[in-house]
């Protein structure tokens, strides 16, 4: 007897502009004591299948075919109110964010005996008592005292687990957790992960966990189902998928994550997820207006060398200067840049590697310390005239491709912008010429050039950013998380894209990213940044292999391990 | 193939959500015919009015006082009545929705202009220049808007030789209209200028080397402009009250070109002797045309929140 049984499931959305269906004859089964992943990219139909289980699809979502079994009992059919006591009672749910699924204006025992009282009916006491042995299960210390606080007065993790517990209040028999971990920071997100793991076989409940990250299918599942565009493509044991895996999305969907372990050369084509990805029409550099002799200076000594670097924000501001509150968000950085080089910046969230990028770009100005870009220190210019000339020469990739484009422009203008602003090319139709061209190389099609960014897929609108940068001709590109917001696959094409790119122009560049795999395939050398700080730069190779600091062996053992991963037909790099 | 991508600013409109919204919304319907078929009354007037009130020739005494068309006395030339003077009251309300709609679109032009100015000023600068606008901006609103349109009308009538009143007096009710209602503009345009100068294709334009002027006005400009479009239909509705009741109070538009509340207050004199159609209809319209204009800037308030679809 399965214990939940998703049964040809089909869900549609109906708009005006034609009906889209989300979830397209989906079977799946979980048996108690087991962990499903449901893994896919962004518009793959996965939350909506989760919130068709537990009666909540929002309208005008509907179900259209399939059922729902949950030990062999319909569950889709029932009415609301039945539906309502099923959810909590019998199936849990862990949403992705800590910060919005708790009540902030409740204390965690009156959210957690309040559904405990509802479901089980055991009496305030008991409830109580319940409460405190959910938490002290879930790993928060102190659970006795914990209990009377606030949600606001827990950590990120921490609330998680109180999430958690919430969600195992009434004994469920199957826990739905979309992107429970996505949230979270790497060191908590293996915590998590290990206790979910732990609670689901402890306690023989089944778990459907729902996720587009690779490393979370490795490190809980045991089973694994795939879904593409609504449809489930390949189902199998977490080993099978992940090692060898049968369905072409599933093989393209592999080998596009990024390798803690391996440096790729490039990652191969993941033509099956987007064909458009693929650069047609390569340019002549050697005669084209992109490749061309530009009028730099020859480099002497390092290409950058930023010393002793400081960047002051003020918390609380004030009109004494004495009375002003301030932190350091860049607390006295050095490092060089040597030509022709990728130099790798990675770090937790809010560790000053973004105020770096910003601070080399002349977007902010640091509170000391120079910024040399070719022997000059920028930071001494005054002139806004004499300041374009460096900054023709670097241009920054950003993170979030829906913000970084303006989108009241059309394309064409937005990438002919920095172009005109210049001076590069002369008249209207050579610039024109330009963007077209532009555009091909970086895989996009000239017909792009006449619509508005909104047209456009994240990865697309990643493209767009990449050929306004290229359009002053820079010889460095500083790129702060360029695939952070991208889907995996879609990463692999641009990550690709920017290797391609590097070594056609000769570009040197600063690449900014949290994530140890993409770093770990991009780059030459690598600092890592600890609040402001940075605590070592080694080659990448000996950083992976021989960390020297103390915080980067923390950040590589948390890590996932993808080792079970298949390597079949990629082309490692030999260092 | 290229061709059927571009499309042009039509195919946009029709195929726009915000298009989509309004064909599906009766009421957005009516009060856009309504406010359109009276600002094209309004323009038309010297076409479409049986008769030019401000035509001395034309007008006699002896038509005085008249009742409606339909009503025992009336007279089928003048359908709504004539007042003291023997305009039609028809006629006079066709020509004084011109100046209350001339004066209505002026001073909101006029306040969006400052507004928006100010307003993306104080956003992207910040700072000092930030407070000080802001803090004009909270002082002004601690007055009525009617109280400071009042008072510069005041001080205009007290400066301004009394021979050029009658010419300039328009200008000057736009100027005091449009200049008590800016700060509404202002507020929500720098609001609006602090979230977009921190999205990443204002710093990708920094990162370019663009200057703030261009940055201001390319980027950050078209982007804000959905509030303001908002508070702008409102605010006309307002502007429109806000010359109706200067008018009343007698410090508006001088009666030789009488605005719609211009023409109540006259008509206020007779409502006691029984002439209720001189003040009656010129008030209808006016309560007509605000509650289209009202009723359009509700609509298009829900259509562009987000929040709401």
């Amino acid at each position: 007897m399965d214990l939940l049984n998703i049964n040809n499931l089909r869900i549609e959305f109906p708009s005006r502009h034609g009906t889209v269906i989300a979830v397209d004859d989906v079977t799946l089964t979980v048996q108690p004591g087991e962990v499903l992943g449901v893994v896919g990219e962004s518009g793959a139909g996965k939350s909506t299948i989760g919130n068709a289980v537990i009666g909540l699809l929002e309208p005008p979502g509907e179900m259209t075919g399939g059922h729902v079994f949950l030990k062999e009992q319909g569950i889709d059919t029932l009415s609301p109110e039945a539906k309502r006591k099923i959810r909590g009672r019998k199936i849990g749910m862990i949403f992705q964010d800590p910060l919005t699924s708790l009540d902030p204006l409740q204390t965690i025992e009156q959210q957690l005996v309040e559904t405990i009282n509802l479901h089980l009916k055991l009496g305030e006491k008991k409830s109580q008592a319940r409460a405190v042995d959910l938490l002290r299960q879930v790993g928060i210390p102190d659970p006795e005292n914990r209990i009377k606080n606030y949600p606001h007065q827990f950590s990120g993790g921490m609330r998680q687990r109180v999430v958690i517990a919430l969600a195992l209040c009434a004994e469920p028999e199957v826990i739905i957790a979309d992107e429970p971990t996505t949230a979270l920071d790497v060191s908590i997100q293996a915590q998590i992960l290990e206790l979910m793991r732990r609670l689901c076989k402890d306690k023989k409940v089944g778990m459907l966990i729902i996720t587009h990250d690779m490393g979370v299918i490795a490190d809980i599942t045991d089973r694994v189902a795939v879904m593409y565009r609504g449809k489930l493509v390949e189902e199998g044991t977490t080993a099978k998928i992940l090692g060898n895996p049968d369905h072409p999305y599933t093989q393209s969907l592999i080998s596009a994550v990024p390798r803690p372990d391996v440096r790729l050369k490039r990652f191969p084509m993941v033509n099956y997820i987007e064909a458009e990805g693929e650069r047609k029409k390569l340019l002549d550099l050697s005669t084209h207006w992109l490749g061309k002799a530009r009028d730099y200076k020859a480099v002497q000594g390092p290409f950058i060398s930023l010393k002793n670097l400081v960047m002051t924000f003020v918390t609380k501001p004030a009109l004494l200067k004495h009375n002003r509150v301030t932190f350091n968000a860049v607390d006295d950085v050095s490092f060089d840049i040597n030509e022709g080089e990728v130099f790798g910046l990675v770090g937790e969230s809010g560790s000053g590697k973004s105020t770096v990028a910003r601070m080399i770009c002349s977007l902010y100005r640091p509170a000391a310390g120079e910024v040399n870009f070719l022997g000059t220190d920028l930071t001494k210019i005054k002139s806004e005239k004499e300041r374009d000339y460096y900054r023709r020469q670097m241009q920054m990739i950003f993170q979030d491709p829906f913000s970084s484009l303006n989108g009241r422009m059309r394309v064409m203008d937005i990438i002919a912008e920095p172009i005109r602003f210049h001076k590069l090319a002369g008249s209207n139709r050579e610039v024109e010429q330009i963007v077209t061209d532009l555009l091909d190389h970086v895989g996009l099609g000239a017909q792009a050039a006449v619509r508005f960014p909104h047209e456009f897929s994240g990865g697309q609108r990643q493209r767009i950013s990449i050929a306004r940068a290229l359009a002053t001709r820079p010889r460095f590109l500083i790129c702060d998380e360029p695939t952070s917001a991208l889907d995996v696959s879609i990463q692999a094409q641009i990550l690709n894209l920017l290797k391609d790119l590097q070594e056609e122009l000769g570009l040197t560049m600063l690449f900014i990213s949290h994530d140890l795999p993409v770093i770990r395939q991009m780059c030459d050398r690598v600092g890592v940044m600890k609040q402001g700080k940075l605590v070592e730069v080694s080659a990448t190779e000996d950083l992976f292999e021989n960390p020297k600091a103390a915080y980067t062996r923390e950040l590589l053992d948390l890590m996932p391990r993808l080792d079970s991963l298949s390597l079949e037909g990629l082309e490692v790099e030999n260092t | 193939m290229e061709q059927s991508l571009e499309k042009t600013r039509l195919q946009r409109i029709f195929g726009s959500d915000i298009w989509y919204s309004f064909t599906h919304n009766p009421t957005a319907i009516i009060s856009a015919l309504v406010t359109l078929g009276l600002i094209f009354a309004a323009i038309f007037a010297p076409w479409l009015a049986p008769h030019n009130p401000f035509d001395l020739a034309s007008i006699s005494i002896m038509d005085g006082n008249l009742p409606p068309a339909w009503s025992a006395g009336g007279d089928t030339n003048f359908l709504l009545g004539t007042d003291d003077q023997g305009r039609g009251v028809l006629s006079t309300i066709l020509y004084g929705a011109r100046i209350s709609l001339l004066v209505g679109f002026s001073s909101v032009i006029f306040s969006m202009v400052v507004g928006i100015a100010l307003g993306l000023v104080s956003g992207y600068v910040g700072g000092r220049t930030d407070a000080l606008i802001m803090r004009i901006a909270d002082i002004q609103l601690s007055f009525p808007a009617i109280l400071i349109a009042l008072l510069v009308d005041g001080v205009a009538r007290g400066v301004i030789p009394s021979d050029m009143h009658t010419d300039i007096s328009i200008y000057v009710l736009i100027f005091a209209i449009g200049i008590s209602g800016w700060v509404q503009y202002a507020r929500t345009v720098r609001g609006s200028t602090l979230v977009e100068k921190n999205k990443e294709y204002v710093q990708a334009a920094r990162v370019i080397g663009i200057r703030p002027f261009t940055i201001l006005r390319r980027h950050i400009l078209p982007n804000v402009m959905g509030p303001v479009m908002v508070i702008a239909t409102i605010h006309l509705a307002i502007a429109i009250i806000t010359e109706a009741t200067l008018s009343f109070l007698g410090v508006g538009v001088p009666p030789t070109t009488p605005s719609l509340g211009t023409l109540i207050r006259i008509g206020n004199e007779y409502l006691f002797s029984g002439d209720w159609w001189i003040t009656i209809f010129p008030g209808i319209t006016l309560v007509v045309l605000v509650l289209a204009v009202n009723l359009l800037g509700d609509w298009m308030r829900d259509a562009l929140n987000p929040k709401l679809r």
